[in-house]
């Protein structure tokens, strides 16, 4: 019908499915983030480390290209250093996406009294959250499993099938290693940017929670001469269940800095998944708390 | 005709203190006006109906379908016009409009389209690309209509919807409240302080107070019955008058202005009335037809507490 026609006209056309509804969030979400130039920039740039990546390994199997041309063949790191580095360093920058782009999330919603208009739809909570969630979790896999797994494949490609069958423990490491990580990191934004509507405030918190656990945890095992402070450093537990999830020859490794489990403060693993759980537990109960189509005043 | 809004003992608490006490009712107006002071529970009933609180004991229908059971469902048939401020952040109020319909399960084209043809239609038109954030209160609320119908539901609620506009953008907004309600396809519940609001726009009205039904009164039937209302100013002792006349069969009402007002039973003439002030000796110093005004209703209801009127 055509806009002059000004008159109320109910819809009787077809409807989407209800469970791809969440997707509208994100798709909305990414064309406004289009419109800024800095996390534009800082996307394509956390594909700069991968592509590094995908150069050395090109070379490694390429060294015959470099003898004909006289160059001396350089002695490139093990495929399993390179991909633990490359994971460490790919979430380091998801954490820092979370930084940009996580405390907008939920705030101006609340802010601008919007849940009501998105809940009196045919559209629940989880689905409202789902969809904020999407916006993150879509954008941090294109950062750090999606390249990882690509360079994987990449690298079987000229190891062949042998070498891909030995080292699939690497290959469900950077798939599930990436995404606890990434849903962690998606659930603690959410939260905070629901408690938190000013988002330079709900930033430095999540800034907080991930780097000041670790001073404090420091401080804790310092003090009482104990590893267990390590049980709120969430990078430690990340770290803790990465190896876990990586296997035993991983901790002999470099690469993973950020996320790296120093020798002989290591706390047993169901407590790293067990403290893990926890925080997001707690993470969805703030969500539940505060995603809501109107606010009650007991 | 099916019942538009189904009560049946709806319960609302929130922790230990009710807020709707067990409501029961059927209505099936076109629109259907909600009123009733500050804390009687009129917005908390749309947000129980919308599915925002969860019923504590009994349930709801609309349109047929369970609140309790088919909350989906029941959203689908239905646009909601929130009381305060609502929209989203840094969007035009076209792209707005047009998310809130693919919300609704509009697929993208369509909701597009639709976006804008609700813009044009709330008088919008001209201001759809411009951030929301900018817009004044009177296009706020025109824009947050905008987003009620775009879906085209069966069921619209509007929760004020005349808060803070201007006499002319008000005038437009009950046009639109008007047109909407007599097209026949959509029927309306509107919540407001406003009694003439509500008096222009609705059909039935449920007065509310702290939380019961006080009145449901059928303005329709109210406007079509043709009963014939009376307005007296008199003077001297007019008590003995006010029982006698009730013995005539007349419903009495003293208004605050202390006029009586009067509705005439079948076959009596006004002439009897002046022959009973005249052997009571009271005055009759005016008289004129008028019927009940929804302000009349109103206080009646809040005086009386529950019923029929």
């Amino acid at each position: 019908m055509a806009v002059y026609r000004k008159t109320y006209q109910p819809y009787e056309g077809v409807v989407t499915p209800a469970w791809s509804r969440f997707l509208i969030i994100p798709r909305y979400a990414f064309e406004e983030m289009r419109k800024s130039r800095f996390l534009s920039l800082f996307a394509l740039g956390s594909l700069v480390f991968p592509l590094i990546n995908a150069f050395i390994i090109y070379m490694s199997h390429n060294l015959g290209a470099l003898q004909a041309v006289g160059l001396e063949v350089p002695r490139f790191l093990s495929a399993q250093v390179l991909f633990l580095t490359l994971l460490g360093f790919q979430n380091m920058l998801a954490l820092f996406l979370a930084f940009f782009a996580g405390p907008g999330l939920v705030s101006p919603d609340l802010a601008n009294n919007a849940l009501p208009l998105y809940l009196s739809r045919p559209f629940s909570r989880a689905e409202y959250c789902l969809g904020k969630g999407s916006v993150l979790l879509i954008l941090m896999s294109l950062m750090t499993w999606v390249p990882g797994l690509l360079l994987f494949g990449f690298e079987s490609y000229y190891e062949g099938f042998g070498w891909m069958r030995e080292n699939l423990r690497l290959a469900s490491g950077i798939f599930f290693g990436s995404w606890i990580w990434i849903l962690f990191l998606t659930l603690l934004s959410l939260a905070i940017s629901a408690w938190v509507k000013w988002k330079p405030v709900a930033a430095a918190l999540l800034f907080g929670t991930v780097f000041v656990s670790g001073g404090i945890a420091a401080m804790i095992n310092a003090t009482l001469s104990t590893q267990w402070g390590h049980i709120i450093n969430i990078t430690h537990l990340v770290g803790s269940v990465w190896m876990g999830l990586l296997g035993e020859p991983v901790r002999r490794g470099a690469g993973a800095v950020f996320f790296r489990v120093a020798r002989g403060e290591e706390i047993p693993l169901w407590c790293c998944w067990a403290s893990l759980l926890s925080i997001c537990g707690f993470c969805l109960y703030l969500l539940a708390k505060k995603v809501k189509g109107v606010e009650v005043a007991r | 005709m099916q019942p538009v809004i189904e009560l049946d003992g709806l319960v609302v608490r929130f922790g230990e203190r009710p807020i709707l006490k067990e409501l029961s009712g059927s209505f099936s107006g076109r629109a259907i006006g909600l009123l009733g002071p500050n804390g009687a529970g009129k917005s908390t009933l749309i947000n129980t109906l919308l599915g925002f609180h969860k019923p504590a004991a009994g349930t709801a229908r609309i349109l047929g379908r369970d609140i309790r059971s088919e909350a989906r469902a029941v959203r689908a048939l239905t646009g909601y016009m929130p009381e305060n401020d609502a929209f989203i952040a840094n969007m035009s109020g076209v792209r707005f409009v047009r998310l809130m319909a693919e919300l609704s399960g509009l697929p993208r084209e369509q909701a597009m389209e639709r976006a804008h043809e609700a813009f044009f239609y709330v008088g919008l038109g001209e201001a759809r690309y411009r951030n929301i954030g900018t817009y004044s209160l009177g296009m706020k609320q025109m824009a947050k209509l905008a987003q009620a119908v775009v879906h085209g539901p069966r069921l619209l609620f509007l929760d004020e919807p005349t808060n803070g506009l201007d006499p002319p953008a008000r005038r437009r907004m009950i046009q639109l409240i008007q047109e909407i309600a007599g097209r026949g396809d959509v029927h309306l519940v509107i919540s407001s302080h406003l009694l003439r609001d509500v008096e222009e726009c609705c059909d039935q009205v449920l007065i509310l107070r702290d939380g019961r039904i006080a009145a449901f009164c059928n303005l329709e039937e109210e406007r079509r019955a043709n009963r014939r209302f009376l307005e007296l100013e008199t003077r001297g002792s007019s008590e003995d008058f006010i029982r006698d006349v009730e013995r005539m069969g007349c419903e009495t009402a003293v208004s605050s202005t202390g006029r009586l007002k009067l509705v005439l039973p079948d076959g009596l003439q006004i002439r009897s009335l002046y022959e009973l002030a005249c052997a009571r000796q009271v005055q009759i110093r005016r008289l004129h037809h008028k019927r009940d005004s929804l302000e009349d209703i109103f206080l009646k209801a809040m005086e009386n507490g529950h019923g029929r009127l």
